[in-house]
């Protein structure tokens, strides 16, 4: 009898483990996705599969990913299904390219892949180019960040913690000052976050579209009074490595749903 | 247009009351934003949703600028036969989307 007893918590054990794997990890020591700070309403927004808005991208994304252009290859020929092909791929980046010998981010290597098929690169916050990122990155849904800060990717990340703790702007803040030493305090009607990238692209409500982190780096930037960097420029690829990996262990969410 | 996603139960008793879920991707412009050149936006919103169900119409929306992009609608209906439900979104741009989805009654 206690033999079984034994067998039965074991299985449920097991059981356990293996749902706690599925489960998002929305936060690991004091690290807390963009996830925990919303109203219960928006969380459930965010993990309804149906009704997430920003799975309206991923929709089009897959579309894409499958349609060959004129003269040219599908994303399907090379990388086949992206189930297998792309899991894991957004918890890895930004991550260093040898080909180009910079750190770059998953919208310049889906430039990349196009340069290579021949096909001009889709402009940073088109609908196409959110779209594909949205749906490369849903393929590592709940897939915990790990990024490579070391080797020929440490520059890039020492550029981008000092642009993290760089004071910019009228106001004269930085990026730790509100999202590393103000967490949890009120910004008027906002509960001040981690600044976790970990859901990007994500649907914002109050653009209602779905946006890169980019936007949401020139947003904040703007927010201080300070001139904002170019979408894709090194400057902000540089703060995304960093910014992924002050979230490293937190899973994968995109597309999130913030405010 | 550049997408949609329809929900439709797979398989419902004959009879049964059903709900069906449609959202489109649309940025529903309401006609007084400017761009960032001050340049005023054109209006161009979804003004009609149709939904038909094996060739009926079930139901209709008119929609107004005030709605949020991205429009999700939700209603209800009486499932009746297999067949299709057909959905039909037009904008002000003359840009249409439609999608199906199948259903088995028994």
């Amino acid at each position: 009898m206690r033999r079984l007893a034994a067998i039965i918590l074991g299985v449920a054990l097991l059981a356990g483990l293996a749902l706690a794997q599925q489960r998002p990890i929305y936060s690991i020591e004091d690290r807390r996705s963009g996830f925990t700070f919303l109203t219960p309403e928006t969380q459930a927004l965010q993990n309804d599969d149906f009704s997430n808005p920003g799975l309206l991208w991923v929709d089009r994304g897959e579309q894409l990913w499958q349609t060959a252009p004129r003269n040219g290859k599908s994303c399907t020929s090379c990388h086949g299904d992206a189930a297998r092909s792309m899991r894991g791929v957004a918890a890895r980046y930004p991550a260093f390219a040898a080909e180009v010998g910079r750190v770059i981010n998953l919208e310049q290597r889906i430039n990349l892949c196009r340069g290579r098929q021949e096909l001009p690169p889709l402009p940073y916050e088109t609908q196409d180019l959110l779209a594909l990122t949205a749906f490369v990155s849903r393929q590592s849904h709940g897939i915990p960040i790990d990024v490579n800060i070391n080797g020929p990717a440490a520059q890039s990340f020492a550029n981008g913690r000092a642009a993290y703790e760089q004071r910019r702007g009228q106001l004269d803040l930085s990026c730790a000052q509100c999202h590393e030493a103000n967490v949890g305090a009120r910004l008027r009607g906002e509960v001040i976050s981690q600044g976790q990238v970990n859901g990007f692209p994500l649907y914002r409500q109050i653009w209602q579209t779905t946006a890169s982190s980019h936007r949401m780096f020139a947003w904040c930037n703007e927010a201080v009074r300070a001139e904002p960097f170019a979408s894709g420029s090194q400057e902000y690829v540089d703060l995304e490595l960093y910014a992924k990996w002050r979230g490293r262990g937190l899973s994968i969410e995109a597309p999130a749903v913030r405010r | 247009m550049a997408g949609s996603r329809v929900r439709v139960p797979a398989n419902a008793k004959r009879g049964e009351v059903i709900e069906i879920r449609a959202m489109a991707l649309h940025p529903m412009e309401n006609g007084f934003r400017f761009d960032t050149q001050g340049t005023l936006i054109p209006v161009n919103i979804i003004h009609t949703f149709i939904c038909r169900y094996n060739g009926d119409e079930v139901f209709r929306a008119t929609l107004q600028p005030g709605i949020s992009a991205n429009p999700y609608l939700s209603f209800t209906t009486v499932a009746q036969d297999s067949g299709m439900f057909e959905f039909v979104w037009l904008d002000d741009e003359g840009g249409y989307e439609t999608a199906w989805a199948k259903i088995d009654v028994s």
